[in-house]
């Protein structure tokens, strides 16, 4: 089954093997993020790409001594471009999940991350009661799953990025924004958050961030835990955490 | 064959029967153009194959039975979409013809200037600027009443495809009318027509045939252009794909969305096929 399955992907797919397998031989590893998702990966207005994975992701190449060029590609078309060799590790917050674990590997997770509500101030939003609310999420996202099955009652909007999720929150077309704590944090903080607060509590917990690559890659995965180890031991990772966030990140 | 042409105007000589050449049998042999055509033939059959097998052999009832209901409702989503753009674009596209056509300078610009916005820019451009462009007026929208309006990504998808499809209806209509001869306006009038019986009776009939096969592909381009919604929050039929795709990452999410849309257009083209089979009824013989 799996063989075949392969072998057809393959059929109808090979022009486009033909343009990729060459880029393979080359040592510089390429790093998948998205770039659209402050202030973990975004564009800074001349382009350049900053954040807390970027940071972390050049650690970890320092660490392991290997060149690092970064990829930018749109959130729903990650783990795909992944998969045909566009990339060769997606570092872009990527919550590890039993269904994408079937598609990629993961690595050991580089930061603990929950779910938190955003709303306007003055609104009256209650986590517990979202009947007929409109919640916004990014599309693909472990938000967008998490309010499909636990709240059913309430409006699903699934946005492209997260920026038009926060920007449809400003306009009053939703009535409350799902997404990670720390990119919810870095916004209601922003002055285009200042609108808005944290409404309850976190919610989905038990949620852990981690680098995915293609599966059986089972030599970049040991490379890249032992990389996460030491920045986390020499201090560095301590260092970009603390240039984001008041509050330690990686969670134990 | 060698002889070249008669000049146009030049009394028909080849009338006599003995210049009449039958034409030379058909080429045979492997000529290089057969060869590529075979090729490229082989190719995209090699591709449709490796699609179809790779559908056979990921075929999933579990997860068709899951989603199965989804690209329902998104395929309703879409349809209504196009139907209701299409149809305002109509009644919209008739005073921008018309204002083509205008003999004031001032209509006639105004006009022009937005068929040439509508088609030089980018649907998604559009569809961008009226949902997340227009929120950003929100105090001035709100101020005048039309925010209700501007606050529902589905009206706003139907505002910005019928003032897209408009504009290219617009041209369609202009062109289809202004391809029948002005012989067919005056012999009409000599007939003692009203305008309205010309327009309804002689033009219309005539310009249909020109504009069937323009509006059949306007209709399947706003089919596939509506995929982009989506990025709206409009769950049509690519909205839905993208979200089965997000869960399941199962390739062949996107390959029934392509069935889908393929099934639409067939159905759009079979259609057209019988309107214009029924409009030139005259000319077969």
């Amino acid at each position: 089954m799996r063989i075949t399955r392969r072998i057809a992907l393959g059929l109808s797919a090979a022009a486009l093997a033909l343009t990729i397998g060459g880029a393979t031989a080359q040592e510089k590893l390429r790093i998948g993020t998205e770039g659209a998702y402050p202030p973990f990966n975004n564009l800074t207005a001349d382009g350049k790409l900053e954040g807390f994975d970027v940071d972390i992701a050049r650690a970890l190449c320092e660490e392991m001594g290997v060149e690092c060029e970064f990829v930018t590609q749109d959130w729903d078309g990650i783990i795909p471009a992944l998969q045909a060799g566009k990339f060769d590790a997606i570092v872009a917050s990527m919550s590890i999940t039993p269904e994408r674990d079937e598609q990629v590997d993961f690595t050991k997770p580089y930061y603990t991350n929950s779910l938190v509500f955003v709303a306007p101030k003055e609104a009256e939003f209650d986590a517990d009661n979202v009947e007929g609310k409109a919640i916004g999420v990014q599309a693909g996202t472990i938000a967008a799953e998490y309010v499909e099955e636990n709240y059913p009652d309430a409006e699903l909007r699934a946005y492209p990025s997260q920026l038009e999720a926060w920007a449809d929150l400003s306009n009053e077309r939703v009535d409350a924004v799902l997404a990670d704590f720390g990119v919810q944090y870095e916004w209601v903080n922003s002055e285009g958050g200042a609108c808005c607060e944290f409404k309850g509590d976190a919610v989905g917990g038990d949620d852990v961030i981690g680098i995915a690559v293609r599966e059986g890659e089972t030599e970049l995965v040991e490379k890249f835990n032992a990389a996460i180890d030491a920045i986390r031991e020499n201090g560095t990772y301590a260092e970009v955490n603390a240039k984001y966030f008041p509050f330690d990140i990686y969670g134990e | 064959m060698s002889e070249p042409p008669p000049a146009i105007g030049a009394p028909a000589l080849s009338a006599r029967g003995s210049d009449v050449v039958p034409p030379p049998p058909p080429a045979r042999g492997w000529a290089r153009a057969r060869v590529t055509g075979i090729a490229l033939l082989g190719l995209w059959a090699l591709v449709g194959a490796g699609t179809l097998l790779f559908l056979l052999s990921s075929w999933n009832a579990e997860l068709f039975a899951r989603y199965a209901p989804r690209y329902l409702s998104g395929l309703l989503v879409t349809v209504q979409l196009v139907a209701i753009s299409i149809v305002l674009g109509a009644v919209l596209s008739v005073p921008i013809a018309l204002g083509r056509r205008s003999k004031s300078r001032i209509v006639a610009t105004l006009s022009y200037a937005y068929v040439y916005f509508f088609r030089g820019t980018p649907l998604l451009a559009q569809t961008f600027l009226v949902y997340y462009g227009l929120g950003s007026f929100r105090p001035e929208l709100q101020a005048v009443g039309l925010w209700g309006f501007f606050r529902e990504a589905w009206y706003c998808a139907i505002f910005a495809f019928s003032l897209n499809t408009a504009a290219y209806q617009a041209e369609i209509l202009r062109g289809a009318f202004e391809s029948v001869g002005r012989g067919q306006w005056e012999a009409a009038s000599a007939l003692g027509l009203s305008r309205l019986q010309t327009v309804y009776k002689i033009i219309l009939p005539q310009a249909a045939i020109v504009a069937l096969r323009p509006y059949g592909n306007e209709i399947i381009l706003m089919i596939k252009g509506s995929a982009i919604v989506a990025i709206i929050t409009v769950y049509d039929l690519m909205g839905e794909t993208r979200r089965a795709y997000s869960r399941t990452f199962d390739f062949q999410t996107y390959i029934w969305a392509a069935l889908i849309y393929l099934s639409i257009v067939e159905m759009l083209r079979l259609g057209v096929d019988r309107i214009e089979r029924r409009l030139t009824r005259h000319l077969r013989r």
